[in-house]
């Protein structure tokens, strides 16, 4: 590695070392063995592996429950970072502390209560199943457990923007005679637009992965309630680890995508912050 | 404050009211529920089930995979956001990308990639048969996976702040003839410690309640590579939902602790940032 040092800070050497021997240990050589795992299979054999009907499935429910929970958490986000930022109430603090709670709650824990909660005898599951709507062990379950995980996700992108705002140009708004609606619709909603995007990739990236919470309260059954990550962690226990590789790096290649599409939409919003 | 005036009127209780009927039902109702099975039949039941051998056993696993992965990492975090905020290197956009990997990936797979190498069909595995040791289904491995997972916390925090701060400070103190250890311990340590503390807090909060990988490369071995959170799972799926929710008002207590401690760092950290603004 061809380097410019700094011309008198010491150092060089023994931190790059450091960091470039660690990081080769914990993820670079672990990431290749995979990979090289899944080079055995070849181009067919990783296809046909990867897309049974049962993968299949599960990719459609881990898809569609991740971006439900995505959207919810949008709306959701957007609400709790505004009311944050913009309004003085009672108990505004705790409001703000308690978004990061799900950071903070082992999903494991997040996931029992959850199922229970929502079981047909639990305290929010009871109403609902008196009309028939099963919460627990079906996919509403599954969105409700990634809805849970991911609610900091869009709340805390949003909330700094939002106070960095200024208010110059929502006054002029009103002053040339918008409505409330026009004026978050034409001035505040584009200039939180990449927050709130970041937001929700970023929850729809670890709706995919995520599994702690959600395997209490799916059920599990395959064709219908069973999630990606849970197909990988059943093949392993079955010792067919061609397929659990398979799988993992269909799912891996979904997850840098939209890695990269996050970093792509945070330095174009950078770059046109910076033009102004 | 920003905003000048506050607006009144329906739009804000509407919202409002939104907020709170939102936090109280996805987060404040989950907690209660995990104390209110905890508690159900009074507080005896709940102190057998935390006090029970294998939960003893299972929290000092996940206090020593915690502190150990922590420790680590807050060493890594240092190194890496030396080299990256203090010199030019080719290759530097990579390393950046490889740090932000494990927040990328599914935990399971976090697991799946050290069964991958230290497993039975990983290229490592004749190596640690001939030397009989042994990282899957292991405290090694525990550690191992619960590395991977918390590895970008600590330098993710305060490689913004160190690349804020410019470097004078740390060459006149190496002009004057300091040498690496006493200009960071005394001029760069200061500026970065409530960064740093920031980073430790959340690093220690997921290394704690890791669930996928480590459930991947535990085995789970009651007694023996049983993590809190993995004992959690199995004493619910045992049907021991007091037992199973007695243990997790532990990480709940844990997990509470952990948002006002993080609240606090901030609050000072950012007062100290304005005072020296000023």
């Amino acid at each position: 590695m061809r380097a410019k040092k700094s011309k008198t800070l010491p150092g060089f050497g023994i931190s790059l070392g450091v960091t470039m021997s660690y990081v080769s240990f914990i993820v670079l050589i672990p990431m290749f063995s995979l990979a090289l795992e899944s080079a055995d299979l070849g181009p067919r054999g990783f296809w046909r592996l990867a897309t049974d009907s049962r993968t299949l499935a599960a990719i459609r429910v881990s898809f569609l429950c991740s971006l439900a929970a995505a959207l919810i958490n949008t709306v959701f986000g957007l609400i709790l970072a505004w009311t944050i930022v913009r309004y003085r109430f009672p108990f505004r603090r705790l409001i703000d502390g308690l978004i990061e709670l799900p950071f903070a709650l082992p999903t494991a824990v997040a996931g029992i209560s959850l199922t229970v909660l929502t079981a047909d005898k639990g305290w929010v599951g009871y109403p609902f199943a008196l009309l028939g709507i099963k919460l627990a062990y079906a996919k509403i379950g599954i969105i409700i457990a990634i809805t849970f995980v991911t609610i900091p996700f869009v709340a805390r992108a949003v909330q700094p923007v939002l106070e960095r705002l200024s208010p110059d140009l929502e006054e002029a708004g009103l002053l040339l005679g918008a409505g409330r609606a026009r004026i978050f619709l034409k001035i505040i909603l584009p200039e939180i637009f990449p927050a709130l995007l970041t937001g929700f990739s970023l929850a729809f990236a670890r709706g995919l992965g995520e599994y702690g919470s959600v395997i209490f309260i799916a059920g599990n059954k395959p064709f219908s309630t069973e999630i990606v990550p849970l197909i990988i962690m059943s093949k392993l226990e079955q010792f067919n680890y061609d397929q659990a590789t398979a799988v993992a790096i269909l799912t891996l290649v979904a997850s840098f995508a939209i890695m990269f599409a996050v970093n792509r939409i945070q330095t174009r919003a950078a770059l046109f912050a910076g033009e102004k | 404050m920003a905003y000048v005036r506050e607006e009144r009127g329906w739009a804000r209780l509407i919202l409002i009211t939104v907020s709170f009927l939102f936090v109280a039902l996805m987060l404040i109702l989950p907690l209660a529920q995990v104390l209110s099975k905890a508690f159900e039949h009074g507080i005896k039941p709940f102190w057998e089930a935390v006090s029970d051998e294998y939960s003893v056993k299972a929290a000092r696993l996940s206090a020593l995979t915690a502190i150990l992965a922590v420790l680590l990492n807050t060493f890594f975090g240092i190194a890496a956001a030396w080299a990256i905020t203090r010199f030019a290197f080719r290759g530097k956009g990579f390393l950046i990308t490889i740090i932000d990997i494990p927040f990328a990936v599914s935990p399971v797979i976090a697991g799946l990639v050290f069964v991958m190498t230290f497993g039975r069909l990983g290229w490592a595995y004749p190596f640690l048969q001939e030397h009989d040791l042994k990282i899957i289904f292991a405290t090694p491995g525990l550690v191992l996976a619960t590395i991977f997972v918390t590895l970008p916390f600590v330098a993710r925090e305060i490689i913004p702040v160190l690349a804020a701060r410019g470097t004078d400070e740390e060459e006149a103190a190496v002009l004057m003839g300091a040498g690496l250890w006493r200009t960071f311990w005394k001029v760069t340590l200061p500026h970065i410690r409530w960064a740093l503390l920031y980073g430790i807090i959340l690093c220690s909060a997921r290394a704690m309640g890791e669930f996928g990988a480590v459930s991947v490369v535990s085995g789970h071995l009651r007694g023996k590579t049983n993590t809190l959170p993995l004992h959690i799972e199995i004493l619910f799926r045992e049907y021991h939902t007091l037992q199973s929710f007695s243990v997790a008002t532990i990480l709940v207590i844990v997990a509470i602790l952990i948002l006002i401690a993080r609240h606090v760092v901030e609050r000072v950290g950012r007062k100290e940032a304005e005072y020296y603004v000023r």
